[in-house]
C-alpha cells in the first residue's frame, strides 16, 4: 500500500531523512519509534506531503504522492492523519468537525454526514458529546474526536503522529483503545509513538529510527526482546528505566 | 452658541442640499460607510494574498502594501486627485477621489490586520484542514478565516474609527464634508472659531465613540456566546 523508495529530505543543511526505503502492506500496522529528532515525525508527514522531499519516491496505492501536478487534495482526503496536537477546529462543535470535510469534499448531504459522524462518535465512545465544542473536552476526548473526524472520510490508510504525546497519562489509554480497535478491524496504520505497550500488542512491525536513518526493522517481539542495533538497545533501556542514565 | 447651532444646524448636517450638492455630516457619514464597506473586502483579499503560498501573488501585493503604508494619507489623496483623471480619462469628482484614496489607504492597513489575524492561529489548523483534503482556499474560508476574523475584531474597529476621522482630509481637495462645512461656517460667523470647532470635534467624537461602543458590545456578545458554550 505504501512504498517508500530512497527518500531524502533536508531542512536547510540538516539531513533529516537519509535514504529511507520501507514498505507497508495493506492491513499492516507499523509503529515508528526512536528518540526525538530522529526524523520519525518528518517521515510520517512526508507520506501525505505535509513535508516535501528532496529526492526519492513515495507511492501510495501505486501513485507517486510527490509528483508535481498530482491532485494532492483528492489524495489527502483518502489518508487519515491524526496530529499530536489534535487540531480540532475550535469554532465548530464535535459534529461540525466530523462533517465538514465529508460534506465539502465527498458531497454528502448534511443528514448523511451527520449519521456517519454519529456512528463514528459512538465507536470512539463520544456520541454524547456530539454538540460540545472542543474547548469543553479533555485532551483524550479531543483526540478521539480527531480520530473520528479522520475516519469520517473513510480512508483506507491512517497515519498517527505521536497521538498520545500531548495527553495527560490517564488519558493515554482511551486513545490507544480506539487505535487498537481500528487495528483489529484491519485498518492499515502507520503510528509514530512512544507507547511501547501499544507497539508490542498491536504492531505487525516496528521501525526504529535515529538521525534520519532506519536502523532496525523487526517484529515487536524481536525488537523488544533482542534489539540488534546498539542505538536501539540504548533507546529501549532509556525508556524502560529513564533514571538509570541520569547523572547523580 | 445656541444661536450658532440654531442658524447653521441644517447647513452643518447636509451642506447646500437640496439647493446644491449634499455635504456636511451626511456626506461624511456616507463617505465613511462606503469607505468601510469597500475597504473591508479589498483588505480581506489583499491580506489573504499576503499570506498565500503563491509567490506571484504574494510579492506584488506585499510591495503595494509597503509602499502605501509608507506614505501619508494626505499624499495618497493628492495622488488620487491628480492621477485619477489621467488614468481614467474622465474628470473625477471630489467624492470619488476621496473615496478611492480612503479605500486604497485603509485596505492596506486592513490587509495587515487580516494577515496578523491569520498568523495568530496555530499553523496546525491550516495543516489539519489540508490533511483532510481541503484546498488552501477552502481551508482558509472554512477553517482559518472564521476563527481569525473573531480575533481581529478589536483591530478592525480601530481601523474603522480611523477611517471616520480620515474623511476630514477631504477638506483639502474641496470636498464639502463636515470639516469643510465647519470651516465655511467659521468664515461666515467669524467671531466664534472655538465654538464652531468644538462642535465639530464633539461630532467626530460622538461618531467614533459610538462605533467603538458598538464594537465592544459586539465583542462581548461573541464572548458571551463562547462562555455559554464552555459552561454547557
Amino acid at each position: 500500500m505504501i512504498e517508500i523508495e530512497k527518500v531524502n529530505k533536508w531542512f536547510g543543511s540538516y539531513h533529516a531523512l537519509v535514504d529511507i526505503s520501507e514498505s507497508v502492506g495493506k492491513g499492516e500496522v507499523v509503529v515508528v519509534c526512536g528518540p526525538s529528532g530522529s526524523g520519525k515525525s518528518t517521515l510520517i508527514r512526508t507520506l501525505n506531503r505535509l513535508e516535501p522531499i528532496r529526492s526519492g519516491r513515495i507511492l501510495i496505492d501505486c501513485h507517486d504522492i510527490h509528483r508535481p501536478g498530482l491532485d494532492i487534495n483528492a489524495f489527502r482526503s483518502r489518508i487519515g492523519f491524526v496530529f499530536q496536537q489534535f487540531n480540532l477546529f475550535p469554532h465548530l462543535d464535535v459534529l461540525g468537525n466530523c462533517t465538514l470535510a465529508p460534506i465539502r469534499l465527498r458531497g454528502l448531504k448534511p443528514a448523511e454526514a451527520r449519521e456517519r459522524a454519529l456512528a463514528l462518535l459512538d465507536r470512539v465512545g463520544l456520541v454524547h458529546k456530539a454538540h460540545a465544542y472542543p474547548a469543553e473536552l479533555s485532551g483524550g476526548q479531543q483526540q478521539r474526536v480527531a480520530i473520528a473526524r479522520a475516519l469520517a472520510m473513510q480512508p483506507p490508510l491512517m497515519l498517527f503522529d505521536e497521538p498520545t504525546s500531548a495527553l495527560d497519562p490517564e488519558m493515554v489509554g482511551e486513545v490507544l483503545a480506539v487505535m487498537r480497535d481500528l487495528a483489529r478491524d484491519g485498518m492499515t496504520m502507520v503510528c509514530v509513538t512512544h507507547e511501547m505497550g501499544f507497539a508490542r500488542e498491536v504492531a505487525d512491525r516496528v521501525i526504529f529510527m535515529d538521525e534520519g536513518r532506519v536502523l532496525e526493522r523487526a517484529t515487536p517481539d524481536a525488537f523488544f526482546n533482542s534489539p540488534q542495533h546498539p542505538r536501539a538497545q540504548q533507546f529501549l533501556s532509556d525508556i524502560r528505566s529513564p533514571f538509570a542514565g541520569a547523572p547523580g | 452658541m445656541i444661536e450658532l447651532i440654531d442658524t447653521y444646524w441644517l447647513f452643518f448636517l447636509v451642506g447646500q442640499y437640496p439647493n446644491g450638492p449634499l455635504g456636511g455630516l451626511s456626506l461624511t457619514l456616507i463617505l465613511a460607510s462606503l469607505g468601510l464597506v469597500l475597504a473591508l473586502p479589498l483588505g480581506l483579499l489583499l491580506g489573504i494574498a499576503r499570506v498565500s503560498p503563491f509567490a506571484a501573488l504574494r510579492w506584488p501585493v506585499t510591495a503595494v502594501i509597503f509602499v502605501v503604508r509608507g506614505t501619508p494619507l494626505l499624499m495618497v489623496v493628492f495622488w488620487a486627485y491628480f492621477s485619477l483623471p489621467v488614468l481614467t480619462g474622465h474628470k473625477t469628482d471630489q467624492f470619488t477621489t476621496m473615496l478611492v484614496a480612503l479605500v486604497v489607504f485603509d485596505a492596506v492597513y486592513l490587509a495587515e490586520i487580516v494577515r496578523a489575524g491569520i498568523k495568530s492561529l496555530p499553523a496546525g489548523q491550516m495543516e489539519c484542514a489540508r490533511s483532510l483534503g481541503l484546498s488552501w482556499l477552502g481551508a482558509m474560508r472554512l477553517v482559518v478565516l472564521p476563527q481569525a476574523l473573531r480575533h481581529m475584531l478589536p483591530s478592525l474597529v480601530n481601523q474603522f474609527v480611523s477611517t471616520i476621522k480620515e474623511t476630514s482630509l477631504g477638506y483639502i481637495i474641496g470636498l464639502t464634508e463636515v470639516s469643510f462645512i465647519a470651516a465655511q461656517i467659521n468664515t461666515q460667523v467669524f467671531t466664534m472659531p472655538m465654538q464652531v470647532y468644538l462642535i465639530l470635534g464633539l461630532t467626530y467624537f460622538t461618531l467614533c465613540f459610538g462605533l467603538s461602543r458598538f464594537a465592544y458590545w459586539l465583542d462581548r456578545r461573541f464572548n458571551r456566546g463562547a462562555s455559554i458554550r464552555v459552561a454547557a
